[in-house]
């Protein structure tokens, strides 16, 4: 009889403890946010819009650092040897995390990283200059038509979100296209504005941040970015592309259940917040909401697509 | 209505700002390994809650602050503490060496303080045209550029060219290593996950510049810089003296240097190294760049800090960043909600115009508060005996190159550059060529291949390379660097053959 209490105790004192741990998955101290590329692109400016949300909400100090090098792979191989105890998160990239274990040995596959929320992408976008001849995406195509590879185009990198829409879209209307691949979105504008190239491969947020300076001939969202009502859809167009470069968080593979339960629960409520929304959609962001439980068939379907691709240009074996 | 901005500028809280911002800005830069960018990116949350034109004017005084500090250890350790002091080490160690150390830092500070100046008032009054020069900037003129810098290895070997060509040979190949910037290849790690990320800038400039002169240190039993029994102060009556004679290379420096800190992409070492290169080609007889020579200081130290301003031409009106710290600023813009690019002139022109007046303040600041910490660096450098100097700076080294990506393996990379540099420099190669092809490297080929790339699908391959002004510019600029010292010299030994017959 005392035995049965005592094991009864003891189950209790263990049960106790089990609910301890998911209680215990809070932060101690301020967070180190890592972003394996430099200062001042996509990734640094939107975990840049996270940090005053997350200290308001959660109390605690998000500190951003870069960690550039190998195009981010540094960084992403670098991750799980980090600790998991949810002090740590880095932000990783699609369709980067996907490309680069395809093409050579990087230090990490798709699957060794702890991806718990996928939480905006930036659409793809052609973009050319305020002077552009290229007032619509007919002028484009027509002109690459009639003088096939005469069309440069700028973009970010090579096997990139911009290259791999370049690909696509070259498929789709049967007109050849130059990439000429540049070190990040800033560089590859610069060489737009200053003529060295006839449009651009780009994202929404290259018409945020330019203006009047360029003109969007098309994005590639299901329906219109709410900041360019005018600027039509690829799918208005004829063109069945909707995507670009996704953005999320990981944490270490040795991260508990519940940590990463709680980072996604956190990451999901700034991105709920109205404020956060507007500030993102101001800044030419589209926002997304992939969770910790759905990151896996997620991660599946973009990996078809972008193996498909990329295997059909030759950019991987 | 400037007038305004300009006493908005002024409040207690701007003013205190700036002092602090070029006081700790100093001090970081002067750290071998810690960079202006770090800084910032850890300094851009405080500035969240405050005012946009203040959170500007402190992120704007730690980077000036940062690239003057990066002269202390360049001059006092032979060290760069930030790329763009590479060219300070050249006649700053020399000086330091022979007991002038304190001259030096007096110069790099006045030369600092006026190549801010200049870069600042371009800021002020030509932004909006200056910035066209940052489009006028397509991949050829990079790539010309970056050859022209290349150039600067035959006026930087004396006497030994082909050691300073491999040298700089040298730094290219290992620029190569990791994944290349455009390509996505992974080149030359030789399946190593180490060298993924390849042979970073910063790591390189410490094992190569720090570690042969504390190895050197350990070696030699002298002391580590000579010292004057009457030293009591930093010289600054001396230093203004020498200053204003070199009026006319404080100006032209200052101008390169606001000129190159608009391109995106050079930055402040190429700056730096332009500067100094001019300074040399245009020498007066009895000027020994290399050996000690003031002008040398003054062209880098001035040109580094006009990069500041003119960086920040970009950055504003096209919104574009110039440099690493500008898109950490850039950043920081975006989130309290001001629009950079064309319409930020109009739209936000008080916050843009009191932040260049608070610019210009800190700048101005930076001359006492510089020439302060100067005499402090200088003394506590030459009057810590060696058994803790050598310690202190070696483990600031490990610290430095780790705080880079957290990574040991940066250390170890680092250490291995450093020990081999030292080996290397018995047999007369010297580290700065191997470090111009590191980081003039990626610049050359990324310009190269999309100057091709374009020039290919355009059918104009030649007209690309060979066909526009800037191009043509600078490459006439580079043939007139590599061919005249090799002129002046045949006609030199004429003479000299004349006269001995």
């Amino acid at each position: 009889m005392l035995r049965r209490s005592i094991l009864k105790i003891g189950a209790a004192f263990a049960l106790a403890a089990t609910f301890g741990t998911v209680a215990q998955a809070e932060l101690d101290g301020p967070v180190n946010y890592i972003i394996p590329f430099g200062p001042g692109g996509e990734s640094d400016i939107s975990a840049r819009l996270q940090q005053p949300y997350f200290k308001d909400k959660f109390g605690e100090d998000l500190v951003v650092s870069y960690q550039p090098g190998g195009g981010g792979a540094v960084g992403w191989a670098s991750l799980n040897g980090l600790n998991g105890n949810g002090q740590t998160i880095m932000g990783v990239n699609l369709p980067h995390i996907i490309i680069q274990p395809a093409q050579k040995a990087v230090g990490f596959t798709t699957e060794d990283l702890n991806t718990f929320y996928m939480f905006h992408f930036t659409p793809d976008a052609i973009v050319v200059a305020a002077d552009s001849p290229y007032e619509t995406l007919a002028d484009l195509v027509d002109d690459a038509k009639a003088n096939p590879g005469q069309v440069t185009m700028s973009g970010s990198g090579k096997a990139s979100a911009n290259h791999l829409a370049q690909i696509k879209f070259d498929k789709m209307t049967g007109a050849r296209t130059t990439y000429v691949p540049f070190k990040g979105t800033g560089a590859s504008v610069t060489a737009l504005l200053g003529n060295q190239v006839k449009a651009q491969w780009g994202y929404t947020t290259v018409g945020a941040t330019q203006g009047e300076a360029v003109r969007l001939l098309a994005v590639a969202m299901e329906e219109r970015h709410p900041l360019f009502p005018d600027v039509p859809t690829f799918k208005e167009l004829g063109y069945d592309m909707v995507g670009g470069a996704y953005r999320g968080i990981a944490l270490p593979n040795t991260a508990s259940a519940e940590t990463t339960k709680m980072w996604s629960d956190m990451i999901g409520e700034i991105n709920a917040d109205p404020a956060f929304r507007q500030k993102m959609l101001d800044g030419g962001f589209a926002l997304l909401d992939v969770n910790a439980d759905d990151m896996d068939d997620f991660i599946a379907a973009r990996t078809e697509e972008y193996l498909a691709d990329a295997r059909e240009a030759g950019l991987i074996n | 209505m400037e007038f305004g901005h300009f006493l908005s500028a002024l409040t207690p809280l701007n003013l205190g700002l700036a002092l602090f911002g070029v006081i700790a800005g100093t001090v970081v830069g002067s750290i071998p390994g810690l960079t202006a960018t770090m800084a910032l990116a850890v300094l851009v949350p405080i500035t969240f809650s405050m005012e946009p034109a203040s959170a500007l004017i402190l992120l704007g005084a730690i980077y000036t602050g940062a690239i003057y500090g990066g002269a202390y250890s360049a001059i006092l350790l032979n060290t760069p503490g930030t790329p763009s002091a590479i060219a300070t080490t050249f006649d700053g160690y020399p000086m330091a060496k022979r007991g002038d150390g304190d001259l030096a830092v007096a110069l790099a500070c006045f030369a600092s303080v006026f190549g801010g100046m200049v870069g600042a008032i371009a800021l002020l009054f030509l932004a909006p045209p200056l910035s066209k020069v940052a489009l006028a900037f397509g991949p050829v003129e990079y790539f010309w550029l970056s050859v022209f810098g290349l150039s600067l290895i035959a006026s930087l070997s004396d006497g030994n060219l082909a050691k300073g060509l491999a040298g700089g040979a040298f730094g290219m190949i290992l620029s190569t290593v990791g994944v290349a910037e455009i390509s996505a290849d992974i080149r030359l790690t030789f399946g190593s996950q180490v060298l993924i990320g390849g042979f970073g800038v910063v790591g390189a400039l410490i094992g190569l510049y720090c570690i042969p002169v504390l190895i050197d240190l350990v070696a030699v039993p002298d002391r580590h810089l000579k010292v004057e029994d009457d030293v009591k102060s930093v010289r600054i009556g001396e230093a203004y003296r020498i200053a204003m004679k070199s009026k006319f290379n404080l100006v032209r420096s200052s101008v390169i240097g606001t000129v190159v800190g608009i391109l995106p992409g050079a930055g402040g070492s190429v700056a730096g190294l332009v500067a100094y290169s001019e300074a040399k080609r245009t020498a007066k007889p009895g000027q020994k760049f290399g050996e000690g020579e003031p002008d040398g200081i003054l062209a880098t130290e001035s040109a580094n800090n006009a990069t500041v301003g003119g960086g920040f031409i970009p950055t504003l009106v096209l919104g574009i960043p110039g440099t690493p710290p500008d898109a950490i600023v850039l950043g920081a813009l975006l989130i309290q909600g001001v629009r950079t690019g064309p319409s930020m002139f109009s739209q936000s022109g008080s916050i843009v115009y009191t932040f260049i007046y608070g610019l210009i303040i800190a700048t101005i600041l930076m001359l006492p508060a510089g020439l302060l910490i100067g005499r402090y660096a200088y003394k506590s450098i030459v009057s810590i005996p060696k058994a803790v100097l050598v310690p202190a700076v070696g483990f600031m080294t490990i610290i430095g190159t780790f705080a880079i990506h957290n990574s040991v393996s940066d250390v170890f990379i680092m250490l291995s550059l450093g020990v081999f540099g030292w080996v290397v420099a018995r047999f007369g190669f010297k580290a700065s060529p191997i470090v111009l092809g590191l980081i003039l490297g990626p610049i050359a080929e990324q310009g190269f291949v999309q100057g091709w790339t374009i020039g290919a699908a355009t059918n104009n391959l030649l007209g690309m390379f060979f066909g526009r002004p800037i191009s043509q510019g600078i490459l006439a600029f580079t043939l007139i660097t590599l061919f005249l010292p090799l002129f002046l010299e045949r006609k030199h030994r004429k003479t000299a053959r004349k006269t001995n017959q």
